[in-house]
């Protein structure tokens, strides 16, 4: 493997993605919005809830609703408290993982269709590098950014819930291990999964914008874990989440091999 | 015999129903300018991206520097430069990004990078404007950083797609000097994909006349004049007293001169059905005591032959 050529096509591609706004804004905006100003609404609105005496137990009848699992974990904290930790640690927790699968797919996008669209793809597939050097770096450069953000957002998320939480809790809440297994195990695998889906995808879009919209749809399972949650018919346990790493990952694993297989200059030229 | 530096052999390639290769079999000599004529669609974009890797035949194969482009791509690539059709730049970039960034792909040392891709920017008359954006660029500017692109690596053949396409008549010229240099001097062998057929004239040792994919016609310029062109047009300069006569006496061989010649001062122009009758043609003159001061054929170039091989449709 040509180590060279594939860090400059990753160099390139990430300065390349990086100015266009339709890149950079869901980059910016999102976490901004989940990471810094959701977690705030959500603890004054637990904290107000606390003050009341029916919105407690409405509370109480969510909370009831709950695996007894998560009721377990939230034990130690009074009935305040538990609202505000299981909005920020548990409920939030799904939607964490919008971000890598965001970021992986909107730069894969740009990479795979946005390179169709400038029509700048032939010139890349005369150099000498081959089609597996050109796979890794077309996939390194959008997964180690969607990592690299999923991980900043995670430290972000961390001083915000902590300091949103402190008047009610009064101590370091967050992360626990739940959300290390979350950041470090399964952000990256799904960070993996909306690339080789915008890879499929990019074949048969037109250009960026396309991609990226059809390419969206892969947020659903994650929308999906978020009903699950809110409904009380699962929890973002650390066994769940140490699981729904693994599911990813293999899919991840499967669909590579797809991937790569049509990941051919010949197939390129053609469909790209 | 040296070793052809490409060679195809019935080499084909189907999309579908179509045929955009069709058993292709020729050979390029080292340090040839070689001409690709055709229509669009007539398959040289096509044959370009096989003996480069890029494609895969449907059947038969080829050589390129002794290496099979299929399973040694990328060793092919490595000593082969190319300027596709449209100038494929990055816009976001500079030039000087633009450059440097496939500088690493084509393996450039390190420590030349820098000099290799300032020397082209000059070369190319872009230093001035290298940290631009290529996206502000003209199309000549951006076809000119895609030549220089192709020549990063030095390459031992260069494949060339219509290279001075969107370029003004000084660019041109400046191309048409740069790849006859390569050519000549330094050994390059080009291959040159033009609809430009005085450009192909101008430059090529040999011409290949591709249609529907499949080659029609091979040879020097003047060899494939000779075979296809048979008719002639030529100048006749006569005693200014007898061009009367002259144009009388011509009108009475039908068999020698198609048509009335043409009168431009005290030259005439025909158009006679080939070279051998020129003999007959100075025996008439000779034998009615007609003075011929000089009698000049036109060669006829790519354009005729051309028009000839498709049938004279367009």
């Amino acid at each position: 493997m040509n180590t060279r050529a594939i860090l400059a096509i990753v160099r390139k591609d990430l300065k390349v993605a990086l100015q266009n706004k339709g890149v950079v804004l869901p980059i910016v905006i999102l976490p901004l919005i989940l990471f810094v100003v959701l977690p705030w609404i959500m603890a004054y609105a637990s904290s107000l809830t606390g003050m009341s005496g029916a919105s407690m137990s409405n509370v109480d009848e969510l909370l009831k609703r709950m695996p007894s699992g998560l009721l377990n974990e939230l034990s130690p904290y009074n009935q305040e408290q538990q609202m505000i930790v299981f909005s920020l640690v548990y409920m939030l927790a799904p939607m964490f993982l919008i971000m890598p699968l965001m970021v992986s797919s909107v730069l894969a996008a740009d990479s795979f269709a946005g390179e169709k669209e400038r029509k700048t793809l032939e010139a890349l597939l005369y150099t000498p590098t081959t089609d597996r050097e050109l796979f890794t770096a077309k996939l390194l450069g959008a997964w180690t950014a969607a990592v690299a953000v999923a991980l900043l957002s995670f430290v972000v998320y961390a001083v915000m819930v902590n300091a949103a939480g402190w008047q009610s809790i009064g101590q370091v809440f967050f992360p626990n291990w739940m959300w290390i297994a979350l950041v470090f195990w399964v952000s990256p695998a799904v960070a993996g999964l909306g690339l080789v889906v915008m890879v499929f995808v990019s074949a048969r879009a037109q250009g960026f914008q396309d991609a990226y919209q059809t390419g969206g749809l892969v947020v659903l399972p994650v929308i999906f874990l978020m009903i699950g949650q809110i409904s009380g018919a699962m929890y973002f346990s650390l066994g769940v989440v140490l699981l729904v790493g693994a599911a990813v990952w293999l899919l991840d694993i499967i669909l590579l091999r797809f991937a790569s297989k049509s990941f051919r200059r010949g197939e390129l030229m053609t469909k790209f | 015999m040296s070793v052809p530096v490409i060679q195809t052999s019935s080499l084909s390639r189907r999309f579908g129903e179509k045929n955009a290769v069709d058993d292709l079999t020729l050979e390029v000599q080292a340090g040839e300018i070689f001409g690709f004529l055709g229509h669009n669609g007539a398959g040289k974009t096509t044959t370009v991206r096989l003996l480069n890797g890029v494609l895969e035949p449907t059947a038969g194969h080829a050589k390129v520097l002794g290496l099979d482009p299929q399973r040694e791509g990328s060793s092919v690539r490595a000593r082969t430069g190319v300027l596709t059709e449209t100038p494929a730049v990055d816009e976001r970039l500079t030039a000087r990004e633009n450059l440097s960034f496939y500088a690493e792909l084509y393996n450039v040392p390190r420590g030349e990078v820098v000099s290799r891709v300032d020397f082209l920017l000059t070369e190319f008359e872009l230093i001035e404007r290298a940290s631009e954006k290529v996206g502000g660029y003209s199309k000549g500017m951006k076809q000119r950083l895609a030549l220089a692109r192709a020549l990063l690596h030095k390459p031992e053949v260069l494949f060339l797609d219509e290279p001075t396409a969107a370029l003004d008549p000084v660019a041109t010229r400046h191309v048409h000097t740069l790849v006859e240099a390569l050519a000549r001097r330094e050994g390059c062998t080009v291959l040159l994909c033009t609809h430009n057929l005085v450009e192909a004239q101008h430059l090529c040792d040999r011409v290949a006349v591709l249609e529907q994919g499949r080659l029609v016609a091979l040879g020097t310029p003047s060899e494939l004049t000779r075979q296809y062109v048979r008719r002639l047009d030529v100048d006749l300069e006569v005693d200014p007293a007898q061009i009367d006569l002259v144009m009388q006496t011509l009108l009475q061989y039908p068999q020698l001169v198609i048509g009335a010649p043409k009168r431009e001062k005290d030259t005439l122009t025909m158009t006679l059905p080939g070279r051998e009758c020129i003999p007959e043609l100075l025996s008439v003159f000779i034998g009615q005591g007609l003075r011929v001061y000089r009698l000049a054929p036109r060669e006829a170039d790519l354009e005729e032959v051309y028009f000839a091989i498709h049938g004279g449709a367009e």
